[in-house]
């Protein structure tokens, strides 16, 4: 960890010196104040400065950045390099270069691997929750899209056989892409069976919406 | 291909007693075994919930390995 000492005639001023030395703004630092500090007779005799101690704290995004580094240079992914993009406790980190297709793998199994260990580490190192997103050349936004269109292209078999649908298993985030993609659909309906990792969705015709029936129920 | 430091730099990363991580791979006719151990009071977290953690590091050593000719296996020693 990180950490500097710093002495200056107050403890403000000490700790102006400490984060200057850290080169870190004030909510990225822990401050300890060691030492208040006295004045002396009208500044000149008796007094002792005052003594910060400045700890830089960890970044859980930044630690999962560097995890990932680590990680793809010794998956033999040379030329592959990070940019981060954070939108509060969330962070997307966006893989330029490299061999793509090696970082991605069968379905994004690979990038989706990735993510759930750098999202570990990140978390290690949090106090509140952070959500790493791993992406690879905009695989996620194109994998969206792809998504979206195969849950259209299925909603419409459904409407047109009645029969339902078990698609193959996905993980957590991409299934909410296809609830999400035909939640407005007035003629299907989706839910999801089994248990993760083998979790899929079934896009099924929706229910009849008709209004009461007299029959008696059996 | 040594899997080593990539399996040791993914679980250092994890656990709370770096330290006490080791790796030790030996070639067998068709694959790769490596043994992974940790401190007791990490296996947990390797292991994750359901195994997802240690699935993880299965496909990214994978990937790693996809050009070898030997598939790999990662396993976590058990104690005793």
């Amino acid at each position: 960890m990180k950490e500097v000492t710093a002495t200056a005639a107050t403890a403000e001023e000490a700790v102006r010196l400490a984060l200057a030395q850290l080169g870190a703004p004030r909510e990225r630092v822990d401050i300890v104040v060691l030492d208040e500090g006295k004045r002396g007779w009208f500044g000149l005799f008796g007094g002792r400065p005052a003594v910060v101690k400045a700890v830089l704290k960890v970044d859980p995004i930044e630690e999962a950045v560097r995890f990932l580094e680590r990680v793809m240079a010794q998956m033999g992914a040379e030329g592959a390099s990070i940019e981060v993009v954070r939108r509060g406790k969330q962070a997307t980190l966006h893989v330029h270069g490299g061999p793509v297709g090696l970082l991605i793998g069968k379905h994004g199994q690979t990038l989706n691997a990735l993510q759930f260990l750098a999202q570990l580490v990140a978390n290690r190192y949090a106090d509140e929750y952070v959500s790493i997103v791993v992406d690879v050349e905009h695989y996620r936004e194109r994998r969206e899209k792809a998504l979206i269109e195969l849950a259209n292209k299925l909603a419409a078999q459904v409407v047109k056989t009645g029969k339902e649908i078990r698609l193959e298993p996905l993980p957590a985030h991409e299934r909410k892409i296809i609830h999400a993609a035909l939640a407005r659909h007035k003629r299907v309906s989706t839910y999801s069976v089994g248990v993760d990792p083998h979790r899929s969705i079934v896009v099924a015709p929706a229910m009849e919406t008709k209004a009461p029936t007299k029959e008696a129920p059996l | 291909m040594d899997m080593k430091p990539l399996i040791e730099t993914i679980v250092k990363a994890l656990v709370d007693h770096p330290e006490a991580v080791a790796v030790e791979c030996r070639e067998g006719e068709a694959a790769l075994l490596c043994e992974l151990s940790v401190h007791d009071d990490d296996i947990g977290k390797v292991i994750g919930k359901h195994g997802r953690t240690i699935q993880a590091i299965r496909t990214v050593v994978a990937a790693a390995a996809a050009g070898a000719s030997k598939r790999v296996i990662v396993q976590v020693k058990d104690k005793g």
